[in-house]
């Protein structure tokens, strides 16, 4: 469903990404590792159509992220790493934007409202302003806006960053439910959460691909933990 | 269009959830009323609005960029247009989105002077084709001042930087058909030269529509701008996402 060929993107001298090219299949749970700066929220970017890539190209459900963005982007749920939202508004409001973007009307939007409200767990903070919502409900209701169509793809940059053990779980279990009839891309630095519910990692440093593969396999391979595979491959490679 | 429609909503709305709008009516309708009175408009005794209308263009000057300071300034400071541009939304249809948003405001604050007009009206009989035309005028200058609001908005993260440049390039468009400026390109310009610099600023097209002469010049004048700018504001958002 996620096909990247050879995607390059540079900001001024610096090389953010490299040449990186993979595929993703329905069903595929995909972490996304490397350490800060190896390029892995300017994929995300990239494929979220948000940032145009220098060379290469990406396609995603077979639309090309250059010629059909807004398809690419109606068929994406994209959680960015700082969350943006609209602070002045409520929750509610909020969502309910995205639904006018996404055209989404009538009984479909009060079903989509409803089920993701709950699925996120933000019913008690509906009608509240998001500036005053703590960091782990701010998430949430980003989580929210990236589920709200039901996509067939979604695209999580650090989804799990700043919440507490509690959410953090929350919210491993529903990227296991919904694993099965989706394909999602996760980023993260929280190896255990790859074990949790990656069923493949790649590993990126310096906008290339170092590693590809299952958590398993990887540790296998190494013969020691995912922590210690990560910093064998991102130091050895890198230095 | 749902797009479209999703950004103007909501863009019209936050005018509304922030002090921002209430600020902006009670200083634009002070200043405005302030001014027409200090220029005598009950001592001219003429039944028309014509020392009302005439500080407008002065009083935009300041006034339109403050409304428009923010409007991608701001997106772009707290990170939301990663959000609004991983919506299915055109750039198109978001800056179109925001910036007629923001000129339904200023039409608000606009039609909010109306007990001026009604005043005059009770006063006396008011060429109300005037009016309507006068009217219209300071509808079509708030549009143009907006347009160049939106596209220094776009240029810089900064909302005083967006404001300063837009305040500047306001004025510029402004004065240039002043006739103070106008006498002193005189000095060193060909008279073609100096007409030319009058027909490309506000003031000109502006003062000729107050007249009640409605003229296919002076409406596409701001048409054009208005076009021309946003657009300029489409292509400066749409190279950002070039990196």
């Amino acid at each position: 469903m996620i096909k990247i060929k050879e995607l390059r993107k540079s900001f001024g001298p610096i090389v953010a990404v490299d040449g990186v090219s993979f595929e993703v299949e329905k069903g595929q749970v995909l972490g996304f590792l490397g350490p800060n700066g190896a390029g892995k929220s300017t994929v995300m970017r990239m494929l979220a159509c948000f940032l145009r890539p220098d060379g290469g190209t990406a396609s995603i459900c077979g639309y090309d992220i250059i010629k059909n963005p807004i398809q690419v982007r109606q068929n994406i749920g994209y959680l960015a790493e700082n969350v943006p939202s609209y602070s002045d508004m409520t929750a509610g409001a909020f969502l309910n934007f995205v639904c006018d973007a996404r055209g989404l009307e009538g009984k479909r939007r009060k079903d989509a409202l409803d089920k993701t409200v709950a699925m996120c767990h933000i019913e008690s903070v509906y009608h509240q302003t998001i500036e005053t919502l703590s960091k782990g409900y701010k998430r949430r209701v980003g989580l929210a806006q990236a589920l709200i169509h039901e996509p067939p793809v979604l695209i999580l940059d650090e989804p799990t960053d700043g919440l507490d053990p509690n959410q953090k779980h929350e919210v491993r279990l529903l990227i296991e439910n919904m694993a099965k009839e989706k394909c999602i891309v996760i980023s993260t630095h929280i190896l255990e959460e790859v074990e949790g519910v990656c069923n493949r990692a790649i590993i990126i440093s310096k906008g290339k691909i170092l590693a590809d593969s299952t958590p398993e396999k990887l540790k296998a391979e190494y013969n020691c933990t995912l922590d210690e595979v990560f910093r064998k491959i991102t130091a050895h490679k890198v230095a | 269009m749902q797009g479209f429609l999703a950004v103007f909503k909501r863009e019209f709305k936050s005018y509304f959830t922030t002090p921002l709008a209430y600020v902006f009516l009670v200083v634009y309708l002070f200043f405005s009323g302030y001014l027409a009175f200090k220029d005598g408009f009950f001592e001219s005794r003429q039944a028309d609005m014509m020392i009302f209308f005439v500080n407008m263009p002065l009083l935009f000057v300041f006034l339109v960029p403050a409304a428009a300071m923010r409007l991608w300034a701001e997106e772009k400071k707290t990170g939301s247009i990663e959000l609004l541009f991983t919506l299915p939304i055109t750039v198109m249809q978001a800056v179109l989105g925001k910036f007629l948003a923001a000129w339904l405001f200023l039409i608000v604050a606009i039609s909010l002077t109306f007990p001026m007009a009604l005043t005059v009206c009770y006063l006396g009989k008011p060429d109300l084709g005037l009016m309507a035309a006068e009217y219209l005028a300071t509808i079509l200058m708030a549009g143009g001042f907006l347009a160049v609001g939106c596209f220094f908005s776009a240029v810089s993260n900064n909302q005083v930087i967006s404001f300063v440049l837009s305040v500047v390039a306001c004025s510029v468009l402004v004065f240039a058909g002043m006739p103070t400026t106008m006498n002193y390109l005189s000095t060193f310009l060909p008279a073609g030269a100096v007409n030319t610099v009058g027909l490309m600023s506000f003031q000109e097209h502006f003062e000729s529509i107050l007249r009640g002469v409605l003229e296919f010049k002076d409406i596409s004048y701001f048409i054009i701008l208005i076009a021309g700018w946003i657009a300029a504001c489409g292509a400066v958002l749409d190279e950002r996402r070039a990196g």
